[in-house]
């Protein structure tokens, strides 16, 4: 799904940022720098980032900004990371979350 | 450990930057706390001209002007701190401001605080309004202009306002096809400038329509619209499915007051101006002294009327603490009349009418 990262544009210029490697659910992925978690899924043709704990239905983000917690996703084994805002960094370890997650410190 | 300082401004969007600056500049210590790792909130995803007049950046874009003023504070040194990736997380009664700052728990007791937290956006109720596939205009230009990354490949908008109308020119100009745009009012809301743009390049702006449902497996596959009759219900035999892989929700914004709520601000529900919003007197102070306000957290606008409202919220914060310059009062005079000439138009009599409702001194 190469076709989703924007290399012509009439006003901005996107840099094409060094490739960060990463994994969703297992798979290799790459993301460039700058990405968000989010965005490097987006990227990657991923629209679904979880399951909704009690119904299951698929989540995606919604708002992109941080705001809505449509997003969440466990990285590096941690739980309820708002993945729209979280920048993507080498090595990630990112997986679908479907239940409620882990608080931190427990 | 508690950090005491002059001022506190949460929030570095368009209001919060101006009343870091205005304040710095008028000889206060500054802390401006932002949620992201980088300072701008939305203007850095607008990247279209801005309207208005010199003094408002006009011409400019949002992306550019964001770095100006983002160079501005840095020129303070040591009177002006930024604290990136910090969220203002609590403000208590005895005026300490929690903050989770890269994941550290901090206290803060300011002077003086500017709330310029800005705006969350609006969504809509229709079946299966969950799938992943249906964005906020707002997410779609942040993945667009900020990653540079399209949303998808064909997209159904709701809602003509200007966002609507920017958002779907802005999809257009990165490559994305958009359907059409869907407006519930029988008449489209944004200026006629953009509507012309995107009916100019064969988008069609179907008013007295809505959406009647998003359908898909896994995510997006297409939608169900129909024309309405004045009582906003769906008129039989009008309906018609959409192909799309994309629906971009664009029917508003709403004030993000909830620091407002916990501090004990008086507010008012003013549907004009996009929900809760805090009563304030002239210099923007709430009923909780000490506590100003300046941006869309004030009541949904756009983004020069927040640069003069942060403009004038420092101004003011920062001449209660005795900070204030020689060119105080000119200062104050310009900010309102430019406040004024920004709500003038007709376009802008939703605004005067909500505005009217706030004054609480």
């Amino acid at each position: 799904m190469g076709d989703r990262r924007i290399t012509d544009h009439p006003i901005l210029d996107f840099d094409e940022g060094e490739v960060i490697h990463f994994t969703f659910d297992g798979k290799p992925m790459e993301g460039r720098e700058g990405d968000t978690i989010a965005s490097a899924l987006h990227a990657n043709g991923v629209k679904v980032l979880g399951y909704h704990f009690k119904t299951k239905r698929p989540r995606g983000f919604y708002c992109a900004i941080g705001n809505c917690s449509a997003c969440l996703m466990i990285v590096n084994g941690k739980s309820n990371v708002r993945t729209c805002t979280a920048p993507l960094l080498p090595g990630m370890v990112v997986e679908t979350q479907s239940d409620r997650g882990v608080p931190d410190d427990v | 450990m508690m950090y005491k300082i002059d001022l506190v401004v949460i929030g570095g969007g368009p209001a919060g930057l101006m009343a870091a600056n205005t304040a710095a500049e008028a000889g206060a210590e500054v802390l401006l706390l932002e949620r992201d790792g980088h300072l701008g909130g939305q203007l850095v995803k607008q990247t279209h001209k801005f309207f208005g007049s010199e003094k408002q950046h006009a011409s400019v874009r949002g992306i550019d002007i964001s770095t100006m003023l983002g160079d501005r504070l840095d020129s303070f040194g040591d009177r002006a701190t930024v604290w990136k990736n910090a969220t203002a997380i609590g403000f208590y009664e005895d005026g300490v401001i929690t903050v989770d700052h890269d994941g550290v728990y901090k206290k803060v007791k300011p002077k003086r605080v500017v709330v310029a937290t800005g705006a969350s956006e609006k969504f809509l109720s229709f079946p299966n309004n969950d799938l992943p596939g249906i964005y906020g205009a707002g997410a779609v230009q942040t993945m667009m202009n900020v990653y540079g990354i399209r949303p998808g490949h064909r997209v159904l908008m709701i809602g003509a306002g200007n966002i609507g109308l920017i958002v779907s020119y802005q999809l257009m100009q990165a490559g994305v096809s958009v359907a059409a745009i869907v407006e519930g009012l029988p008449k489209i809301g944004g200026y006629a400038v953009h509507a012309g743009k995107v009916r100019r390049a064969g988008v069609p702006i179907l008013t007295s329509h809505t959406i009647l449902r998003a359908d898909g497996q896994e995510s997006v596959e297409r939608a169900t619209i129909a024309r309405i009759d004045r009582t906003w219900n769906a008129i039989p035999e009008t309906e018609r499915t959409i192909e799309c892989d994309v629906i971009c929700i664009s029917v508003g914004l709403t004030p993000l007051a909830e620091l407002l709520w916990q501090a004990g601000c008086e507010m008012r529900y003013i549907p004009a101006l996009g929900g809760s919003v805090p009563l304030r007197n002239d210099c923007l102070e709430t009923t909780v002294k000490g506590v100003y306000v300046a941006g869309d957290v004030t009541g949904i606008e756009e983004a020069s009327a927040a640069m003069v409202e942060g403009h004038l919220a420092g101004l003011e914060a920062a001449a209660s603490l005795g900070f204030k310059s020689d060119s105080y009062d000119a200062e104050r005079k310009d900010c309102m009349e430019q406040l004024t000439a920004l709500r003038s138009g007709p376009t802008a009599e939703k605004i005067r009418t909500g505005l009217a409702c706030t004054a609480c001194l």
